[in-house]
């Protein structure tokens, strides 16, 4: 199905101009099952961009190896990224048509953007929009392609509390009406814990694997707030060395 | 008072204020060099009726829209080209140098020498002169695109064509419109002298006539249908393309 297998021997950025040559990730191995929901949790600049962009077969400049499903078949990526890269020449809802092919059901791009409320904006250009809702428009475009793996890049940073509320729901509601792989990177621990099967901590450059935390809340009762705030200090308590990562 | 009048009126009154400055000016120097207004509009009446002025004018218009076109589809190509692949460009640059910087004049003479006096001929000495600029400004475009857009492209798996259309060829744009302007302007003076060297029609080659007859009312009618042409064209076609082009902006 479409596991993914990570082996990163080593990623390095060439030195340029004045930048000196610099390891982004060092022996990095990390398997995720089939729909299987892990966030990935690490300091600023410690290369989980550079993870997923791996991921999605953007920067093939690396030793080692990734294997998204099955051979023969390539798998379908919805990439959220750190900005929300629409096409300002394009209207919204012309951003969102361009990632699907042909045969695929347009009907999705009004039932997404009645989700997330965007319905009346659909014929906008991206430069009229708050970033907010630019962010929730690229979200919708990783969707609608109905993806076998997501990824996402901090996708909530810059939206208000009861937005990112909202949309983390959204994003749990469409996860388990049609199970696909999440990566999902983010420094919100309480984030993290309230989405994810599965939490990875990394390492600041160059990037390794500290922990892998599995966690045993069940999803009925992650709306408790308590139990996830709980969750979190016995997280920390438990595994000092990650407290140094946030 | 004056700064009251709306954008539009200043311009109407600069423009009659450069009327009665050449009628002054031709008033008080009555000298058939410079001709009154009324004079030049008069040679430019008959020559429009005559149907001299409208075919030569026919004939060099035509010469610039193939010139113009071959240069900016070879241009564009080029530019693009190079400003995808730095060892290409690396490799190239110094052509380009050489010649952005070759006088109009001496490859006109050069192709004219080389390849006869043929109509052939006279296009390809003004693509040949433009190319270099149009190379210059659409690599410059080519290499400020926007790499998390084409990024953002390729993960969505975005065809060639749909990346051009969609990603690429709106954020040339812009780029395209500046060499289309300044490439006009640029044709249309080199294709005179090419006509005037070597051709026996088109706007240059009446012009050498006229030149020749101390006609300076014909050169300033001629001038004038010249200039009349060009804003036509900015009016009718650049602008509505810019304006289609930045509806989206804010």
């Amino acid at each position: 199905m479409t596991d993914i297998f990570i082996d990163i021997k080593n990623k390095t950025y060439q030195a340029k101009g004045s930048a000196q040559a610099h390891v982004a990730i060092k022996d990095l191995k990390l398997s995720l099952h089939s729909h299987e929901f892990v966030c990935l949790v690490g300091p600023s600049g410690c290369g989980k961009t550079t993870l997923l962009n791996s991921i999605a077969a953007l920067d093939n400049d690396f030793e080692g190896e990734i294997s998204v499903g099955q051979q023969h078949v390539s798998p379908k990526i919805g990439y959220v990224f750190q900005n929300p890269r629409l096409l300002p020449w394009r209207t919204v809802r012309e951003n969102i048509e361009l990632v699907l092919n042909e045969e695929d059901d347009r009907q999705i791009i009004d039932t997404l953007l009645e989700a997330m409320q965007l319905k009346d904006r659909a014929h906008v250009y991206p430069q009229q929009l708050s970033l907010g809702m630019s962010r929730r428009i690229s979200i919708i475009r990783a969707f609608a392609i109905n993806p076998d793996v997501l990824l996402m890049d901090e996708p909530f940073v810059s939206l208000d509390a009861p937005n990112a509320r909202q949309v983390r729901q959204l994003l749990l509601a469409l996860w388990q009406q049609r199970p696909h792989t999440i990566l999902f990177v983010t420094h919100d621990l309480r984030e993290a814990i309230t989405l994810a099967d599965k939490l990875v901590f990394l390492s600041s450059a160059p990037m390794k694997i500290v922990s892998e935390i599995k966690i045993p809340i069940a999803r009925e009762a992650r709306d408790n707030e308590k139990l996830i705030e709980d969750f979190r200090q016995q997280l920390i308590s438990d595994y000092p060395e990650i407290n140094a990562l946030l | 008072m004056f700064l009251k009048l709306s954008s539009q009126k200043l311009a109407f009154l600069s423009l009659i204020i450069f009327l009665l400055v050449w009628q002054g000016l031709a008033f008080y120097l009555n000298s058939p060099t410079l001709p009154l207004p009324l004079t030049v509009l008069n040679v430019l009446i008959e020559q429009i009726i005559s149907g001299e002025l409208p075919y030569h004018l026919g004939i060099t218009l035509l010469r610039l829209i193939v010139s113009f076109t071959l240069a900016m589809l070879l241009g564009c190509a080029i530019g693009i080209v190079l400003g995808r692949n730095q060892k290409l460009d690396a490799f190239f640059d110094n052509w380009l140098v050489i010649f952005l910087n070759i006088p109009a004049l001496v490859t006109i003479i050069l192709c004219y020498v080389w390849f006869g006096l043929a109509e052939s001929t006279a296009i390809l000495a003004v693509v040949i002169n433009k190319i270099p600029n149009v190379v210059v400004t659409i690599r410059e475009g080519t290499r400020a695109l926007d790499q998390d857009l084409l990024e953002m492209a390729r993960c969505y798996h975005f065809n060639k064509r749909k990346t051009f259309i969609n990603v690429i060829w709106p954020q040339l744009h812009p780029f395209v419109m500046a060499a289309t302007r300044s490439g006009l302007a640029l044709i249309w003076k080199i294709i005179l002298v090419v006509e005037l060297l070597g051709r026996s029609d088109g706007m240059g080659y009446q012009l050498h006539i006229f030149f020749q007859l101390f006609d300076v009312a014909s050169i300033l009618a001629y001038t004038l249908a010249f200039v009349a042409i060009i804003q036509l064209i900015e009016i009718l076609i650049l602008k509505p393309l810019d304006r289609k082009a930045r509806r989206w902006r804010r």
